[in-house]
C-alpha cells in the first residue's frame, strides 16, 4: 500500500527541464563581470579578493538557477561540478605564478658568467657574482649521498624482496615506512649530534650523510616495487637450470628492472638535490670555492637560494640571484625527472612481448 | 507498469568502431526476452543502450531510437539520469555497495529520489527482498554488509535494489554467468516471477537459460571480427529453438558455429 | 563433525616438519656466493635499522644533556633563552605553531587535492586529464626552498588585501584580527604549506579514486543517480581510508617543512590567537633560524626539540600507515 504512495512521488516523464550547454559559461562570465565591477566599485586592490568573489558568486548562482530550473537534485550536481572545477582553478594560479615568477625573474641574472663565478669578492648587497661554488657544492654533496645511498638502497631491497621473510623483513619494511617520513631537518639534527660528540666543523660530506638518510628509504621502495614487477617465471626458469639464486639475481632480475631502480634512483636525487635545510645545519655555506668535501664549509644551491634571500637585507641584486639559482635547481630537478621517466618509458619491463 | 519497448534504426559506436548497426525490434510489457549470440556480437551493448548506460563509456555513441511507450529515450530534453531510474539494471557480476549494509543498499536508490519516512523504507526494503527471494535469508542481518553474502545471495541483492525503485523495465546482463548451478536456478525462478510486473530483457550465453526462461529470443550475430554486430532475427522462444527462419541462427542454436 | 576434529587436530604436526626441511634444505644448499650475496643484502636492511636506532639513541642523548639544564620546563615554558645562565627554554610556542600551521594547511589543502582528484578522475576531459596529472607529478618536485621564496617574495604581498577583508568581515572572532603588520603569520605560512603538500595528497587521492571498481559506479548510474551522486555513493566512500592516509602523509610533510616557513614568518616567541598577526614559530623554523647563532649547548637544545618533532612525525607517519594496511585487508577481503 505505501508502495504506491512512494511510486506516485517520483517524476512521471523521462524529460526534465535541462538548461542549455552554454548555461555554465554565461554564469561564469557574468560573476567575473560582477567581481570586477564590485573589484572596481569597492576599491579592493588585491586580484585574490577578486577571484574569491568571482568563484563564490559562480558557485551560489548556478546553485540557485539551477535548483530553479532544474530541481534540487540536479542543482546539487551542478554545484559538486562547479565546486571542483573552481578548486582545480585555484589550485592552478599558485602553481603557474610560481613557474612564471621564477622563470621571469631568473633569466634576469643568469648567464654564462653566473654560472661560472663565485660569490667570493662580491658582497651579499651588490650586484654580480654567480653559483659555480654552489654548483660544485651541490654536485660534489649529492654525488657523494648517491654513492652511500643508493647500493645500500637497492641491496635492501632486493633483501625484501628476493630473501626476505620473518621478523627482519618485517620490521625493515616498517622501519624504511618510518623513515620515509623523517623531516629533513630531524636527519641534520642526527648527522649534527655526531658532529658534537667529535667537535668538528662543518663540512660537505656532513651535508651527504644527511643527504643519504633521506635518499635510502625512497631508494628502497622504488627498487622494491620495480624487482616485484619481474615475473616470478623468470625466476623459476633460470633456477630451474640449475642457476644459483645470486646469479639469478644479478644476471636475469636485475638486468630486467634496471630500467626502473635507474629511474627511481634518478628521482630520489632530484628529490635530495632541492633539500635545504641539513645542509644548512651541516655544510654552512660559503661564498668561496671550496671543491674538497671533506674538509671546510662549502656552498649548495638551495642553501645559496636561502642565504641570498635571508643575508640580504632586502637588496634587489640578491633577489635577482636568489631567482636565477631558483630557477637553474629547478630547471635540474625537472631535467632530472623528465629524463627519469624517459628511461622508465624506454626501459619498462619486457614482459608483453 | 511495465512498458514496451520500440527500437529502430539503432546504431551505436565506441569512437569511431561502430559495434552494432541498425537494430529494429520490439520488446513486449510483462514478457522475458532474451538475447543470445556469439561473443562480441554486441548484445551487451545493445543492452546497455536501452538505459543510456553506453555513452557512460568512453568514446560511446547511439544513432537511432528507442521508444518507451512512445517516448524516444534519445529525443531532445531527455535527462539520461530519469531514463536510468525507469529502466533497471542488473550486472554481469554482483556489485553491492562494499561500504553499505544489506538495507542501505535496497534503499540506496528509493533516498536519491527523496526522503522517504524510516517506515516507508522499510516496507519497501521488505517487499522488494521477498521479491527477490532473498528475505528469508537475509531479515535477521540486514544492518551486515552486503558483501558478506554468497555470489548468489549478492546477485539477488542487487536485483533487489533494482526492482526497489519500481523500474517500468529491467534489463539482466548475463545475471547468472558469475553464478553457481543452484544460484543460477534461483535467479531464473525469480526472472519467472518478475516478468508478471516488469517488461525483462536478458542477455545470456547460455542457450538452455533463454530456452527456460524467456518468452521471446533475439539472435545476434556479425559477419566477421571487427564488423558490427547486427539482429539476424527475433521470434517466439520456441520458434527460434524448434524451427528458426534464418539458417544462422540454426547452426548457432544447433551448435554449429560460435 | 570427524572432519573438523581431524582437520583442527591432525595436520599440525604432519605439515610442519616438511615445510620446515624444506626452508633447510633450501638454506643448506647456498654456495659461497650466495652466502656472501645474502649477507651484503640482509647486512643492508639491517643498517637500516641501526640507522634508525641511532637517530633515536644520539637525539636523546643530546636532548639529555640541553634538557637537564633547563631551568625552565622544556615542555611548557615560553622561552628560548639558551644563553641565559642557567639557561630557560620551552617547546610550548614551538610545538603550537606546528600544530597550528599544519591544521591551516590541512584545512586548506585536503578539500581541494580531493577535488582536484575528483576532477581528474571524474570531470576533466579524458585527453586533459593525463597531462594535468603529469605536471601536478612534476610540481611536487619543486624544492621547498623555491616555494619558500615565492612564498616570501610573491604570495606575502599579495595577502594584504585578504588580511584587510578577513580582518574587517571576522576579525570580531579574534582568530582573523589583523594589526596590520607584514602579512608574515601563521595563516600565510598554512596557505603556502597547503600549496606544497596538494601535489601529494592529490596524487594519492587520484590512484584510489581510481580504483574504484567500474561496477560500482555502474551499479549507481543503473540506480538513476547524477554524476556527484555516484561519487557520494560509490567513490567516496570506497576511498575514504585512502585519502585519510594521504591526507596523514601530507600532514607529516607539513610538519616537518623548514625552509618554506623560515622565509615566510616573522617569528616571536610567543602564542597569537589571530592566525593574521605575525609571530609564533614551528619547530622546524626554530631550528634553522636559530642555529646560526646557537652555541654548543643551544645547539643541543635545538636538538631536544627536533627530538620531539621527530616523535609527532612518527606518531602521524605511523597512523598513517596503519590505515593504508588496514584498508589492504579489507580490500583483500572484498576481492
Amino acid at each position: 500500500m505505501s508502495h504506491a504512495v512512494i511510486a506516485d512521488k517520483r517524476p512521471s516523464a523521462l524529460r526534465g527541464a535541462r538548461l542549455p550547454k552554454w548555461s555554465s559559461w554565461a554564469i561564469a562570465v557574468g560573476s567575473v563581470a560582477i567581481a570586477v565591477a564590485i573589484g572596481l566599485g569597492a576599491g579592493l586592490d588585491s586580484r585574490i579578493q577578486w577571484g574569491l568573489i568571482a568563484a563564490i558568486l559562480f558557485i551560489l548562482g548556478t546553485y540557485g538557477i539551477a535548483a530553479r530550473v532544474e530541481g534540487r537534485r540536479q542543482a546539487k550536481d551542478r554545484i559538486a561540478t562547479s565546486l571542483v572545477w573552481v578548486a582545480f582553478l585555484l589550485a592552478v594560479v599558485p602553481l603557474v605564478s610560481l613557474i612564471w615568477a621564477t622563470v621571469q625573474r631568473g633569466v634576469k641574472v643568469l648567464d654564462v658568467y653566473f654560472l661560472t663565478h663565485s660569490m667570493g669578492v662580491v658582497a651579499d648587497s651588490e650586484p654580480g657574482g654567480g653559483i659555480y661554488h654552489a654548483i660544485l657544492g651541490s654536485l660534489e654533496q649529492v654525488g657523494l649521498a648517491t654513492v652511500i645511498a643508493a647500493p645500500i638502497g637497492v641491496l635492501t631491497a632486493i633483501y625484501l624482496v628476493e630473501y626476505g621473510r620473518g621478523n627482519l623483513a618485517r620490521s625493515v619494511t616498517f622501519f624504511v615506512d618510518v623513515m620515509t617520513g623523517i623531516p629533513s631537518i630531524v636527519a641534520g639534527l642526527f648527522i649534527l649530534s655526531l658532529m658534537l660528540m667529535f667537535d668538528m666543523q662543518p663540512f660537505g660530506f656532513a651535508g651527504s650523510l644527511a643527504l643519504a638518510i633521506l635518499m635510502m628509504p625512497v631508494v628502497v621502495r622504488s627498487t622494491e616495487e620495480m624487482l616485484k614487477l619481474v615475473p616470478n617465471e623468470l625466476r623459476e626458469a633460470s633456477l630451474a637450470l640449475g642457476v644459483p639464486k645470486w646469479r639469478t639475481i644479478m644476471k636475469v632480475v636485475l638486468p630486467t628492472s634496471i630500467g626502473g631502480i635507474t629511474t627511481g634512483i634518478m628521482l630520489s636525487v632530484a628529490r635530495i638535490a632541492g633539500e635545504t635545510a641539513p645542509v644548512l645545519l651541516l655544510v654552512f655555506g660559503n661564498p668561496f670555492i671550496n671543491a674538497n668535501p671533506f674538509e671546510g664549509a662549502q656552498a649548495s644551491l638551495p642553501l645559496y637560494i636561502y642565504q641570498q634571500y635571508a643575508n640580504s637585507a632586502g637588496s634587489t641584486a640578491a633577489y635577482d640571484r636568489a631567482w636565477a639559482a631558483s630557477l637553474t635547481l629547478i630547471a635540474f630537478v625537472m631535467i632530472l625527472n623528465l629524463v627519469a621517466r624517459g628511461i622508465a618509458r624506454w626501459k619498462a619491463p619486457k614482459t608483453g612481448r | 507498469m511495465a512498458k514496451r519497448i520500440d527500437v529502430s534504426g539503432l546504431t551505436a559506436y565506441y569512437g569511431s568502431h561502430k559495434a552494432i548497426e541498425d537494430i529494429s525490434m520490439t520488446v513486449e510489457p510483462r514478457s522475458v526476452t532474451a538475447f543470445i549470440g556469439p561473443s562480441g556480437c554486441g548484445k551487451s551493448t545493445f543492452l546497455r543502450t536501452l538505459n543510456r548506460m553506453h555513452e557512460v563509456t568512453p568514446g560511446g555513441r547511439v544513432e537511432g531510437k528507442v521508444l518507451l511507450d512512445d517516448e524516444d529515450l534519445y529525443g531532445t530534453g531527455i535527462d539520461p539520469v530519469a531514463v536510468r531510474r525507469t529502466v533497471g539494471m542488473v550486472f554481469q557480476r554482483p556489485n553491492p555497495f562494499p561500504t553499505m549494509s544489506i538495507f542501505d543498499n535496497v534503499a540506496a536508490g528509493l533516498r536519491l529520489n527523496g526522503s522517504y519516512k524510516k517506515s516507508e523504507l522499510n516496507d519497501v526494503v521488505e517487499k522488494s527482498l521477498k521479491g527477490a527471494n532473498l528475505w528469508n535469508e537475509v531479515k535477521d542481518r540486514l544492518n551486515k554488509p552486503g558483501s558478506g553474502l554468497s555470489g548468489g545471495q549478492q546477485q539477488r541483492l542487487c536485483i533487489a535494489r533494482a526492482i526497489a525503485v519500481e523500474p517500468d523495465v529491467l534489463l539482466m546482463d548475463e545475471p547468472c554467468s558469475a553464478l553457481d548451478p543452484i544460484s543460477t536456478l534461483a535467479i531464473e525462478d525469480l526472472i519467472g516471477e518478475l516478468k508478471e510486473r516488469f517488461t525483462i530483457v536478458i542477455v545470456t550465453h547460455n542457450m538452455q537459460q533463454a530456452a527456460r526462461v524467456s518468452d521471446r529470443t533475439a539472435f545476434f550475430n556479425l559477419s566477421a571480427v571487427g564488423q558490427p554486430g547486427k539482429l539476424i532475427e527475433i521470434d517466439d522462444t520456441e520458434r527460434i529453438f524448434s524451427n528458426p527462419s534464418v539458417q544462422a541462427t540454426e547452426d548457432y542454436i544447433s551448435g554449429r558455429f560460435g | 563433525m570427524d572432519i573438523s576434529t581431524q582437520n583442527t587436530q591432525a595436520p599440525p604436526p604432519t605439515t610442519q616438519p616438511p615445510v620446515a626441511e624444506q626452508k633447510r634444505a633450501a638454506r643448506g644448499a647456498t654456495r659461497p656466493g650466495d652466502r656472501i650475496f645474502l649477507g651484503l643484502s640482509r647486512g643492508s636492511g639491517i643498517f637500516l635499522l641501526v640507522i634508525m636506532a641511532a637517530i633515536a639513541v644520539f637525539l636523546a642523548y643530546r636532548a639529555s644533556l640541553a634538557i637537564s639544564k633547563d631551568e625552565g620546563n622544556f615542555l611548557t615554558a615560553f622561552e628560548w633563552n639558551t644563553n641565559l645562565n642557567p639557561p630557560v627554554f620551552g617547546i610550548a610556542v614551538l610545538a603550537f605553531g606546528t600544530v597550528v600551521s599544519s591544521i591551516v594547511a590541512m584545512a586548506i589543502a585536503v578539500p581541494i587535492a580531493v577535488a582536484i582528484a575528483l576532477f581528474l578522475t571524474h570531470y576533466a576531459p579524458r585527453k586533459l586529464s593525463g597531462p594535468i596529472a603529469y605536471v601536478i607529478d612534476l610540481l611536487a618536485a619543486v624544492p621547498s626552498i623555491v616555494y619558500g621564496l615565492w612564498g616570501a617574495l610573491i604570495l606575502v604581498p599579495n595577502m594584504n588585501g585578504l588580511f584587510g577583508w578577513l580582518n574587517e568581515y571576522l576579525g570580531w572572532t579574534g582568530i582573523f584580527s589583523w594589526e596590520g603588520g607584514a602579512p608574515r603569520s601563521m595563516l600565510t605560512v598554512g596557505i603556502l604549506l597547503a600549496i606544497m603538500i596538494l601535489p601529494i595528497i592529490t596524487n594519492v587521492s587520484r590512484e584510489v579514486f581510481r580504483q574504484v571498481p567500474q561496477m560500482h559506479e555502474e551499479a549507481a548510474l543503473a540506480l538513476g543517480a547524477t554524476r556527484w551522486e555516484v561519487i557520494r555513493m560509490a567513490v567516496l566512500p570506497f576511498g575514504r581510508s585512502g585519502v585519510i592516509s594521504a591526507s596523514m602523509l601530507g600532514l607529516g610533510r607539513a610538519l616537518g617543512e623548514t625552509m618554506a616557513v623560515a622565509t615566510v614568518l616573522s617569528p616571536t616567541f610567543d602564542i597569537q590567537a589571530s592566525l593574521l598577526d605575525p609571530g609564533g614559530g614551528t619547530f622546524a623554523q626554530n631550528i634553522a633560524s636559530k642555529f646560526g647563532e646557537a652555541t654548543e649547548f643551544g645547539r643541543d637544545a635545538l636538538i631536544a626539540s627536533g627530538l620531539v618533532l621527530f616523535v609527532i612525525t612518527l606518531l602521524v607517519n605511523g597512523a598513517a600507515r596503519a590505515i593504508i594496511a588496514r584498508r589492504k585487508e579489507y580490500s583483500g577481503a572484498n576481492a
